[in-house]
């Protein structure tokens, strides 16, 4: 295909337009990501995660900065929230890292989760593979919460950072069980402010109590993104990670784990839309549920009927 | 009257109007009460405590014992446009004509620190207002005109020491020493942050030069007004009248605790804080904001702050008319809106206004249109009879509650904003900014709904032809400004500038020294702004937005 | 589910940005999805985000009165790096005189003060499949 020639050749119109065509759905998007896959797997994904207000985009924006300073390209792929009520939103990463746009080893694609964040976890890792044949050497997937939608995202990453501050009540405790397996790494952002040593010993204790961590023992960073202030020690701690993870074999059992999720989920997604088109929206379906509700026929015997005849 | 038969009687008016609001119903969205009675005011109301008389605390009603009756307000009109030869002619005129005081608008790179040849600069060199790239710029600006005679305001703030010093090395030139100079820089950078977007430095290097300007002038420029705390701005970003007064009045208390902080006493520079008001189209309401500002000022700063001296305690007030209310449809009733605010600030008791053009909704004003806003002064003045009694609304049962209202929701937001930890920090969080996006977006959908009518946009609309005569600031003033620059860096002594420019840069890295003699020193020397503000920028860094929508 | 993209912003050095703000969010509540990049850019920046985010309209707010340089250079910017079917839009305080030249210079509407921000939507709706 043309548009994966010119994405192989660096054009940045090509990437733009193929993540497009991944975030719509247009008709070529499986073709694009089939022919760009076997150019893939080069890139090291790095997820950030956090509570709304926990500075992740100034926090990314800095990374990517301290990532160029050390000779790596950098793909951001940022999620927002969609608006309930209007369907639409607004993508704020983009704001803090205008001064990016002038460096052509940077490529900061927005998104929106469209009321829809398990499909969006696939277009998101779609559009992280798109970055990687593209060549970035780096990738930062960054979400929007902490909830189990979000969590599903960030694992599509090698190394994944929860961002938290200072100062949130019991907010944190809120988010504690949701973050607590899935960081690789912690940073304290906004630490000049009170309460980040309280912060920090809660965190360590929390790391304490679980036994996951095994070789690998998550690091506390403490930053003030908006001043740079902790960025390079964040990004070592990266590395360290990374290398972690390579020596001890991990990287690559994560990213087999990953394909089979990957796999997994995109299998689901297919049998759902095809259930979902071939049964659910169907005339015939409807008429079973009239019956059902009458009680005329019980819903036990449907789905085997169903089951039967779509998976034979 | 007893307060008893007062409330009996509200009691049955109420009765008997409200029986028949079905046959003779009320407007909609009526915003205030239906009538004000002394009720409104409480039993206790205490004259003393909450009014008092013109030019004592907590000056209420003014914060001269004779207002207007001794001398009008300063009819000073903001000017500025192209080249300084083009300024320095309209600036000549206004005083030729009755203008008692200049205020000079200069172009968004002055206003940012860039020379006109910076490639940031582009298309915008002249634009809102007058280029100035050096020195010699400035001599051309004030050419003929003697700042020993004249007040002048700069709306000046990132750069406002290097703008500042270029104003004193001209008065050197022409023999004015700096103890003679009266006038103002706006130099109130916590509002760029949250409203007018022309901030260069970080706020800590923001607040430290900002401090040295009190400093330096309460030594050298005894008689200059150091800042201008802006709510105007704040208004015209789509902030309510109670927000305007206390996000500003906040800001105030942020720069008196840092010139405390560094180590200066309060009443040393207390008395060359100004204030800076926006006159907006409700008339009463805006009355009642002044009166209310100066009762909030006071307060702050002989409670909390300690202050001894009088002046130290008065909220003095330049006011502009708001530019955001002009409408580009029926450019010519924006005269009669223009009227009716003007009448706003002076029954608000301002020291100083300005009055803007009909045709600003369109573009800068054209020397005709001018003449009408300033003529629109010299009637309320001399004609209206506004002028002529001391606080003319003072005992209205309205403008009272009015004005106890709009404290109160100001004092809520100053305590609100202490809890964030001072203005500074609720910028840095958003805060501010989001409450006035909030009441612009909300000011918005009210007019799109017609719950707010604005003549000539949303009702009474009619076919016009587009207005002619609109004053055009061509695209040859960055290529002038250039060549004046180029002339510059050949005759000047760069040795001279390099030096000068080294000796700053030294001096930003050492937070005890103060940079208003060094500044100086590289203007004298003709180094130009951009060099100036360069080096600044080298050694403090840039200011990264707080951006929420 | 192919939603329209909007990016909004203020080229040049005007802080003004009460207008883009409101815009901003009025078409978010109208079901866009809205980029807002703040204050302060040059037409490269703008430019280079547009392509990025691979937005279908680029809204220009300019109150300073260098319209007539920034709001073409962005357009020209938008076509050299191939986006050519970008809907450029364009406000603020811009005389009337002016606006025949800014719309043969390829931005495709432009909205003086007093517009209501349902003209702007009607107008993307009306021009952007």
């Amino acid at each position: 295909m043309e548009i994966v020639d010119k994405l192989l050749n660096h054009s940045r119109l090509a990437l733009s337009k193929a993540i497009t065509a991944v975030e719509n759905e247009y008709d070529d998007a499986v073709k694009i990501m089939t022919e760009i896959y076997p150019h893939t797997g080069n890139a090291y994904v790095i997820g950030i995660t956090g509570p709304p207000g926990a500075g992740k985009s100034t926090l990314t924006d800095k990374l990517a900065k301290e990532y160029r300073k050390r000779g790596k390209t950098v793909g951001i792929v940022a999620i927002d929230p969609t608006s309930p009520y209007s369907g639409g939103a607004i993508l704020g990463d983009r704001i803090r890292m205008m001064d990016l746009m002038a460096d052509e080893g940077i490529f900061v694609r927005s998104m929106a989760t469209r009321g829809s964040l398990g499909g969006l976890s696939q277009k998101a890792g779609d559009a992280v593979k798109l970055m990687d044949a593209y060549g970035m050497d780096v990738i930062i997937i960054e979400t929007v919460g902490v909830g189990q939608s979000e969590v599903d995202i960030v694992k599509t990453a090698d190394t994944t950072m929860v961002v938290v501050i200072p100062g949130m009540g019991d907010d944190i405790q809120a988010i504690k069980a949701g973050i607590l397996e899935i960081g690789d790494l912690f940073t304290i952002n906004k630490a000049d402010r009170e309460g980040t040593d309280k912060l920090n010993i809660e965190i360590e204790m929390m790391l304490e109590l679980n036994p996951e961590h095994v070789g690998w023992r998550p690091p506390i960073n403490r930053t003030i993104a908006s001043k740079g202030e902790g960025i390079e020690a964040v990004v070592d701690s990266i590395e360290a990670h990374k290398a972690y993870l390579i020596d001890s074999g991990k990287l690559n059992d994560i990213r087999k784990k990953r394909i089979k999720n990957e796999v997994e989920a995109m299998l689901n997604d297919r049998v759902n839309r095809y259930i979902d088109k071939e049964v659910i929206q169907t005339q015939e379906f409807d008429d079973l549920v009239v019956k059902m509700q009458s009680r005329e026929i019980e819903p036990y015997s449907v789905v085997d009927d169903i089951v039967g005849k779509v998976l034979k | 009257m007893a307060f008893e038969e007062i409330k009996a009687g509200l009691a049955k008016y109420t009765a008997d109007v409200e029986a028949k609001l079905v046959k003779n119903p009320e407007r909609a969205n009526l915003v205030p009460n239906r009538l004000y009675t002394p009720i409104d005011l409480g039993e206790n109301f205490d004259y003393m405590t909450k009014l008092g008389f013109p030019g004592e605390y907590p000056y209420t009603r003014g914060v001269q014992p004779t207002m207007y009756r001794g001398r009008f307000w300063t009819m000073r009109m903001y000017a500025g446009f192209s080249t300084a030869e083009e300024s320095n002619k309209r600036y000549r005129y206004l005083l030729a004509n009755g203008g008692s005081g200049l205020s000079c608008a200069f172009d968004l790179p002055t206003q940012i620190g860039y020379d006109s040849t910076d490639p940031m600069a582009e298309g915008e060199v002249g634009k809102v207002g007058v280029a100035i790239d050096s020195l010699a710029d400035m001599e051309i600006l004030f050419d003929q005109i003697s700042l020993d005679k004249v007040s002048t305001s700069m709306t000046i703030n990132a750069p406002a020491s290097v703008l500042l010093a270029m104003y004193i090395a001209v008065a050197e030139k022409q023999g004015v020493s700096a103890d003679k100079l009266r006038g103002t820089i706006q130099n109130d950078i916590l509002k760029e942050y949250a409203a007018r977007g022309t901030y260069i430095f970080p706020p800590k290097p923001s607040m430290r030069l900002i401090t040295n300007i009190f400093e330096y002038c309460s030594k050298n420029v005894p008689l200059w007004n150091t800042i201008s705390i802006s709510g105007y701005h704040i208004r015209e970003a789509g902030s309510t009248a109670s927000q305007e007064i206390a996000f500003t009045i906040a800001d105030g208390i942020a720069y008196v605790e840092a010139a405390i902080k560094a180590g200066l006493d309060v009443d040393a520079f207390a008395g060359r804080l100004s204030f800076f008001w926006n006159a907006h189209n409700n008339v009463l309401e805006e009355v009642a904001k002044f009166r209310a500002s100066r009762r909030v000022w006071s307060k702050v700063m002989k409670e909390r702050f300690g202050a001894k001296k009088a002046k130290s305690m008065m909220l003095r007030v330049h006011t502009q008319t708001a530019g955001s209310m002009l409408t580009a449809q029926q450019p010519n009733n924006n005269i009669v809106r223009v009227a009716l605010q003007t009448a706003a600030a002076v029954m608000g008791g301002t020291q100083s206004l300005h009055t803007n053009s009909k045709d600003e909704a369109l573009a800068l004003p054209t020397t005709e249109s001018v003449t009408i806003a300033l003529r629109t002064q010299q009637i309320v003045a001399y004609e209206s009879g506004l002028a002529d009694t001391v606080d003319p609304l003072g005992g209205s049962y309205y403008v009272e509650a009015l004005t106890d209202k709009i404290e109160k929701e100001a004092w809520e937001y100053i305590e609100k904003i202490d809890e964030i930890g001072g203005a500074p920090e609720a910028i840095a969080k958003g805060y501010i900014q989001k409450e006035i996006q909030d009441s612009a977006y909300k000011w918005q959908m009210e007019i799109e709904k017609g719950d707010r009518i604005i003549v000539g946009v949303n009702k009474f609309t009619q076919e016009e032809e587009p207005p002619k005569n609109l004053l055009r600031v061509d695209g040859s003033v960055g290529k002038l400004q250039a060549e004046k620059i180029a002339a510059l860096k050949a005759r000047r002594d760069n040795a001279a500038v390099e030096a000068a420019l080294k000796a700053l840069e030294a001096g930003c890295a050492d937070e005890s020294v103060n940079l208003m003699p060094l500044i100086l020193d590289a203007v004298r020397a003709y180094a130009t702004e951009g060099e100036i503000c360069g080096v600044m920028r080298k050694v403090f860094g840039e200011y990264q937005p707080h951006t929420t929508l | 589910m192919a939603n329209i993209k909007v990016l909004v912003a203020k080229p040049g050095l005007d802080g003004h940005d009460r207008g883009a703000k409101v815009v901003a969010r009025a078409l978010r509540d109208a079901g866009f999805e809205v980029i807002y990049t703040g204050i302060r850019l040059t037409p490269e920046q703008i430019a280079e985000a547009a392509l990025q985010d691979d937005v279908q309209v680029v809204a220009l707010s300019l109150l300073s009165g260098a319209h007539n340089t920034l709001f073409p250079k962005v357009v020209e910017l938008l076509k050299e790096k191939g986006l050519n079917d970008v809907l450029v839009i364009g406000g603020g305080v811009i005389p009337d005189a002016d606006i025949p030249g800014l719309k043969a210079a390829g931005i495709a509407e432009v909205f003086t003060p007093g517009t209501p921000t349902s003209k702007i939507v009607e107008c993307i709706n009306a021009n952007v499949k």
